[in-house]
């Protein structure tokens, strides 16, 4: 077993496929200079060579084609975009190309690119560093989306998602690569067979997030429990395709749901789970109104004040847990 | 406007039969049937549209077929080749299965893509033709990312997109010309440049009509040549392509053409296209670059008018044979819709 935070989980995860697949390469800004991704992708460059390891032009959308291209001529890259907002100028390569090849072209043309884009919220950084956009590429037919909330995972689901002949956009999130946790060896795992996570049972309610919102939803849990509240939290890991058993199976049980998700309230991911859950349970299932607590339907501010006010806290998601049950 | 394509871009020139000279008598009958096939081809798609058997659109390249001709000769299986939305040619010239085009625009599971992609989604991979899609220069940045990937592998393979003056107006082109060069990618860059986007003369779109200017921008060693000159095309392209090869880095090819049907289907189009006159699609039909090769050819006695006519009404026959074939042939499985999302086929269930 080895200690590791998420953030060095994911350079493990880097190193190990660097390692073990010639195939696999690393293209986007900032990677000769990675001090724009914490500590989760130091030296890969002295390490594997800046053949490998591929520093780009200010070209988010030109890089992120080159990605799909290689990996249409066989190869397993990984796209690294640094601020998932950078991102949006790869829109065209990532939603009309990657995620539609495949079908367009009668399952003959695999794109198995991987698109790692970081969520970096906070920091006075205001509006075009800090979005969390899962919900925009959850929508997108053929685009496998993950969004890893645990060491093991950052580290295990990079792998799994590189491994996949389909595109994947893996997103991480900056404010989860403190976290700490003993690491086994790797073992491969299928993306293709991962479901949603029940990180902690209970009976009272059923709690349903992802990436930095399931962290919070833990140590929620964990607060809850003291309030004599028994909550089940649910980590769904993979957001596209979403799987939604292990949550409709939680909710007949507890027969209380809140969604907690680290993006914007309207037409988010949030209200997707709740459609898919609500249409499975018996009419009666449900003891109280089913709750989505999200980001307000507002750009991130930049002032200190506004922008601590704006994001999820634990004490909001143990607020909306009480508000469900009416405590 | 600046004219600084001169001549090129003037309808009444360019008229006379083109030179072949140096070049083997087999590979000029070979592009010559070549460009016979893919006229023919597109003749039956456009006759078809009109009539209503295809129900999608059809972008038609008739008039241009000497470019993907000219540069095919010299590419080879393992190349990576993309193409855009008026594609038929670059895949014709790779592999002339027009039954094979015939069904996919008829969206049957006997076609390139498996009856799933119709004119706009082409795909033959054996033969080097990666893919071509219709958002506008939608493939170049993943032709850049082709080439660079036959470098990491070790093969002397290349990558080609196929770009219009259109698409060199999208900002991702720019970048992928700055990608290519900075990091010495195996990549030809194919401008085809038919003065036109959609319905839009180039003098309405851009301050000069030399897309080069931007091959020169990005120092990348670059060719202007007459487009509907299948010979000249083939000496160019032979050339940068073997360089390309060598490791030297990107190529940059400007063919200045012309299309005779209009953006979509089987019109001329003089009425939606913006400074597009019957005197000059009529003076661009003389600059034909089947006619010109035909006749220098008749002329240096390797060709005749009479083996012309065989080949011809073969073909035709050929044609309706094909045509009849992909009508008949099924449609794909209505659980296609859902198979084929992801490459895995998987079944989700919840």
């Amino acid at each position: 077993m080895h200690k590791h935070n998420y953030g060095t989980a994911i350079l493990a995860g880097f190193e190990y496929l660097l390692e073990n697949y010639p195939e696999v390469f690393v293209i986007g800004q900032g990677l000769w200079s990675p001090w724009y991704v914490g500590n989760s992708m130091t030296d890969l460059d002295k390490k594997f060579g800046v053949e490998r390891i591929i520093d780009t032009p200010v070209s988010e959308s030109a890089c992120t084609g080159a990605a799909v291209g290689a990996s249409l001529a066989g190869m397993k890259p990984i796209v690294v975009h640094p601020r998932m907002d950078f991102m949006i100028y790869a829109m065209d390569s990532v939603v009309n190309q990657a995620a539609k090849w495949s079908h367009m072209l009668g399952g003959q043309a695999h794109p198995g690119v991987t698109i790692r884009s970081i969520i970096n919220r906070g920091g006075e950084q205001g509006a075009q560093h800090s979005q969390a956009l899962h919900a925009w590429f959850a929508h997108v037919p053929g685009l496998r989306v993950v969004m890893p909330s645990t060491v093991a995972d950052a580290r295990d689901l990079l792998i799994a998602s590189v491994l996949c002949p389909d595109p994947v956009m893996y997103i991480d999130d900056r404010w989860l690569y403190e976290q700490e946790d003993e690491l086994p060896p790797v073992n491969e795992i299928n993306l293709l067979d991962q479901r949603p996570h029940i990180t902690q049972t209970g009976t009272d309610i059923t709690i349903v997030s992802s990436g930095h919102t399931s962290l919070l939803a833990r140590d929620a849990a964990a607060l809850l429990i003291g309030k004599n509240i028994s909550a089940e939290v649910i980590d769904i890991r993979v957001l596209n395709p979403f799987h939604a058993d292990e949550i409709v199976t939680s909710v007949k049980k507890t027969r209380n749901i809140l969604v907690a998700d680290s993006g914007t309230l309207s037409a988010g991911f949030s209200g997707e789970i709740i459609a898919k859950v609500a249409e499975r349970l018996p009419v009666d299932c449900l003891k109280n109104k089913p709750m989505r607590i999200a980001l307000p339907d507002a750009p991130a501010p930049t002032s200190r004040l506004l922008e601590k006010d704006y994001y999820l806290s634990v004490e909001d998601l143990v607020k909306a847990a009480e508000k469900v049950l009416n405590k | 406007m600046k004219n600084d394509l001169g001549g090129l871009s003037d309808s009444t020139k360019f008229h006379e039969p083109v030179s072949v000279d140096n070049i083997d008598n087999n590979v000029l009958k070979k592009m010559l049937k070549s460009m016979i096939i893919i006229r023919k081809t597109e003749q039956q798609l456009a006759l078809a549209r009109k009539e209503k058997l295809i129900g999608g659109p059809v972008h038609l390249g008739a008039g241009q077929e000497a470019i993907a001709v000219g540069i095919s000769e010299s590419l080879q299986s393992s190349d990576r080749v993309f193409g855009a939305h008026r594609s038929h040619s670059h895949l014709l010239a790779l592999n002339p299965n027009f039954y094979k085009l015939f069904a996919e625009v008829l969206g049957k599971e006997t076609g390139f893509s498996k009856g799933m992609g119709g004119s706009m989604h082409l795909f033959d991979k054996s033969s080097g033709f990666y893919g071509s899609v219709p958002i506008v220069a939608g493939t170049v940045s993943l032709a850049v990312g082709a080439a660079l990937a036959a470098k990491m592998q070790g093969t002397n393979d290349i990558g080609v997109a196929y770009i219009g003056d259109g698409a060199v107006e999208e900002g991702v082109v720019h970048e992928s010309f700055n990608l290519a060069k900075v990091h010495n990618a195996p990549m030809f860059f194919v401008i085809e440049n038919n003065l036109f986007a959609s319905h839009m003369h180039i003098s309405l779109r851009q301050p000069s009509d030399l897309i080069s200017r931007f091959a020169i921008a990005n120092e990348i060693p670059y060719k202007l040549i007459d487009g509907n000159d299948v010979c000249a095309i083939y000496k160019a392209a032979k050339e940068q392509i073997a360089e390309i090869r060598n490791g030297d880095g990107p190529r940059f090819i400007e063919l200045v053409t012309y299309r005779h049907y209009g953006h979509v289907d089987w019109r001329d189009d003089v009425d939606v296209g913006v400074d597009r006159s019957l005197d000059d699609i009529e003076n661009w039909k003389e600059r034909d670059p089947i006619l010109r090769l035909s006749k220098s050819m008749i002329t240096k006695g390797c060709w005749s008018m009479e083996e012309e006519e065989v080949f011809k009404k073969e073909i035709d026959r050929e044609i309706i044979i094909a045509w009849d074939k992909a009508m008949n042939d099924p449609y794909p499985p209505l659980s296609a819709t859902l198979d084929h999302v992801y490459a895995t086929n998987q079944k989700e269930t919840s």
